[in-house]
């Protein structure tokens, strides 16, 4: 098992604590992960990712160019990481504010109206898992659930625990969407 | 009389202290800086402190400052000493540190150590030799040079438009709330002498009473360096220096 | 504190690893991207704990000359920063070197010259491993490539810096420092006691205790041939560590026809290339030095035997490729690929790099 993701937005989207959350889960469920955040001329004008390994095996480089895995939060990032899914691999993105859609028929693609599930949810902070949930229902690596809330409460500050069902919900939300 | 008459307990005035080594001092004849060893020599074998004692010595005349005191030293970069000091007591809080230092290293390359572990009220004791002047590299201008005077880089006196005011550092430092006390002082006659000592002695008793930062400032001659004779230097010192580093405590908590 | 398996970054693991390596005390100042060392270290208040001393310094300078005092009372004492810190630790890095005091220095590489970027880079080799500082000394070197060996070097750094009495340094890349992984948190090793700091280091300058000769920690001679015979001793030193402490990684080197040689993070890139390569036929070993100083000259010169060339890949301009030429004089073309300015190349451009500049040449 080796899943190589990129998750790519705006900042504030949440998408370097989902990485976080996502790298401990795989820790949890025995994995190696990697967690790398974005570096180098992608970080300007507000954009923001993180490469995220999950593996059986010990992981080689940190920084890749094709993904099995891309989540595609903005155009912006659509544009960039579309064409860097490894061929059979998944693309998912949220639809907002996309004028131009990917046109890849060598991939799976999933358009998911992340934001719209989040808003019924009434909680704008849990938008980045509802987004994790698509990402794991739709994975071919079946991350266990109960894994998934551990690596949740490793994640969060311990303040932030009252959170957990919240954020249960918004993933299975999520998972809805696929 | 014989001299093995002479030479007898009851007839002793005064001995060398403990601590003081039986070597060669490399300071020129009538320097401070004999005086103000014999003076920590004495203070620190009086108190009992040999054994936790660890001195710093700078880069300047002093350097070699650990070739005459018996102690532990470390000898640290030029302007280093109180950042040296501060690691030796942090870890290993129960020794006594002190810094050795002389203008330049103090209050010009240091001035950043010396206000910070001043300012961080450091439990160690600062001593402050001040002579006016580079002795080690020949002479050249300290920032405490004052006003008019002549040395190897101000060989038409100091100039205010051209190098500044002398800095009274330790006046600095006796603002900053971690000091608990800042003094000058001179050693250019007994009754000075026996007043140093005393003040060092304090220094030292708050050190160990963990009440934060000491200075003592020594206001010292360099008759090399100032190209007088010793008795001329005291009397240059007396006239010229106390006037612009005038003796006493400046802050005792 | 038992052995425990986390997810963090490299500069948050090295702040554990530590107070878990029993190290006496960290003295450091904030710069990017290593701030998370010192940040962390004041999270985790281990002078409630083990009674490890943690102080923000009043600058980078200032730090070292605090390492430099605790290294010479017998402690184990690091320090860390950036680039253009280390700059300024030089100084007193020299005199660490020179007095043989054992310390620990981080350096989170970032690009330069001058204040530059603060994204990964590598440009610091020269100046780790060919002095940085005045005088003729070395620092023992080592490059982790992997959060668990940001960790695991700062056991072996303060073991090497203790067992010969030099200062050893981690040469990392913000890459390592900023990217997180599973890591393994060794278990608690107990601080040395005073006594035990007073066995192992009779040199220290920690107070003369039982009427002891005194210690002085010095780096200063003015007699030209005593001076000489310091010198002479610390160079003897130097080799004795050439002999026993060199360390490297090779990685299918045997059945390979071509060379990528990387140290740190970069090494990782080039083991994807190699991947990469593998499945377009070509065979490609990687060697990873992990002391850059002591540098694994036999072991490259060993590995280059029959091989057709060697891309050296680095984040400067090329530095470790003097090394690797030294090693390998012109038995086989030797090319670098860097990127700078704080860009990472991905494994598609090195393996690009070895098509253009070595294979098809």
């Amino acid at each position: 098992m080796k899943e190589e993701i990129i998750i790519a937005g705006f900042g504030g989207q949440g998408v370097l604590s989902m990485g976080k959350i996502l790298a401990y889960s795989g820790l949890m469920d025995d994995k190696e992960v990697t967690w790398m955040p974005s570096y180098g001329p992608e970080q300007r004008g507000g954009t923001a990712n993180v490469t995220v390994i999950l593996s059986d095996e010990k992981i080689s480089s940190p920084v890749l160019d094709r993904y099995d895995v891309v989540i595609a939060l903005n155009q912006q990032s659509l544009d960039k990481f579309a064409p860097k899914v490894k061929e059979g691999g998944m693309l998912i993105y949220d639809t907002n504010g996309i004028h131009k859609h990917p046109e890849r028929k060598d991939i799976k693609v999933y358009p998911i109206d992340a934001m719209e599930a989040t808003l019924e949810l009434g909680n704008s902070k849990a938008y980045n898992m509802v987004v994790m949930g698509a990402l794991l229902e739709a994975m071919e690596y079946k991350l266990p659930m109960e894994n998934v809330i551990k690596g949740l409460k490793k994640s969060l500050p311990e303040r932030h625990h009252k959170l957990i069902p919240l954020n249960q919900q918004a993933i299975e939300k999520g998972r809805a969407l696929i | 009389m014989e001299i093995n008459e002479i030479i007898r307990e009851e007839n002793k005035v005064y001995s060398k202290p403990e601590l003081l080594d039986e070597v060669h001092m490399h300071y020129c004849p009538g320097c401070s800086h004999g005086v103000v060893h014999k003076l920590v020599s004495e203070v620190i074998a009086e108190m009992g402190i040999t054994d936790k004692t660890v001195g710093v010595s700078p880069v300047g005349c002093a350097v070699f400052a650990y070739n005459y005191i018996d102690v532990d030293w470390v000898e640290a970069a030029h302007g280093r000493a109180p950042a040296v000091a501060t690691a030796l007591n942090r870890l290993w809080p129960e020794n006594v540190v002190f810094t050795y230092q002389g203008d330049g290293d103090m209050s010009a390359i240091g001035t950043a150590e010396t206000i910070h572990a001043a300012n961080r009220g450091e439990n160690i004791v600062m001593i402050f030799v001040n002579n006016a002047i580079y002795g080690m590299t020949g002479g050249q201008m300290a920032p405490t040079t004052l006003v008019g005077q002549k040395t190897a880089t101000t060989p038409y006196g100091r100039r205010v438009d051209l190098n500044g005011h002398p800095l009274e550092i330790t006046n600095l430092m006796a603002i900053l709330d971690g000091t608990c006390y800042v003094t000058r002082q001179s050693v250019h006659t007994p009754a000075a002498v026996r007043k140093t000592k005393a003040c060092l002695k304090k220094a030292f008793e708050n050190a160990i009473a963990k009440k934060g930062t000491s200075v003592v400032e020594i206001v010292a001659t360099c008759n090399s360096g100032w190209k007088l004779s010793p008795a001329k230097a005291n009397k240059w010192m007396e006239e010229n220096m106390f006037p612009k580093y005038p003796l006493g405590d400046l802050k005792n908590v | 504190m038992k052995e425990e398996v986390r997810l963090m970054k490299g500069n948050e693991a090295i702040a554990h690893a530590a107070v878990r390596y029993g190290c006496d005390g960290y003295f450091g100042y904030p710069i990017t991207p290593q701030s998370e060392v010192l940040e962390t270290l004041e999270e985790l208040m281990p002078w409630e704990t083990t009674g490890m001393v943690v102080l923000q310094a009043e600058s980078e300078v200032a730090a070292i000359n605090m390492v430099y005092g605790g290294a010479a009372s017998g402690k184990a004492v690091m320090t860390s920063s950036s680039s253009p810190g280390v700059s300024l630790k030089q100084e007193g890095i020299s005199y660490i070197a020179a007095a043989s005091l054992p310390a620990l220095i981080l350096n989170v590489m970032r690009g330069g010259p001058g204040l530059g970027t603060i994204q990964p880079s590598q440009a610091d080799y020269f100046q780790a491993v060919k002095g940085g500082g005045h005088g003729d000394y070395h620092l023992i070197v080592l490059a982790p490539s992997t959060v668990q060996e940001m960790v695991d070097f700062v056991g072996l750094g303060f073991d090497l810096a203790f067992k010969y009495r030099n200062p050893s340094m981690i040469l990392a890349d913000g890459i390592v420092g900023q990217m997180m992984e599973k890591v393994v948190l060794p278990e608690q090793r107990p601080r040395r006691t005073d006594e035990e700091v007073r066995k192992q280091c009779p040199w220290a300058a920690d107070g003369r205790k039982d009427g002891r000769k005194r210690n002085v920690i010095t780096s200063l001679e003015l007699e030209s041939s005593r001076m000489e015979v310091i010198n002479h001793e610390l160079q003897a030193r130097y080799r004795e560590i050439e002999k026993n402490e060199t360390r490297w990684e090779e990685i299918g080197v045997e059945d390979a026809d071509y060379l990528l040689i990387a140290f740190g993070s970069i090494a990782r890139i080039c083991a994807k290339a190699q991947e990469m390569a593998a499945e377009k036929g070509i065979k490609v070993g990687i060697v990873r030095p992990i002391t850059l100083w002591p540098f694994p000259t036999d072991a490259i010169r060993k590995a280059a035997e029959g091989k057709k060339g060697i891309l050296v890949v680095e984040l400067n301009a090329g530095q470790m490729i003097e090394d690797v030429r030294l090693a390998v004089h012109d038995s086989l073309p030797v090319e670098h690929f860097g990127r700078m300015g704080g860009i990472i190349p991905s494994p598609d451009e090195v393996l690009e790099a070895l098509e253009q500049k070595i294979i098809n040449k």
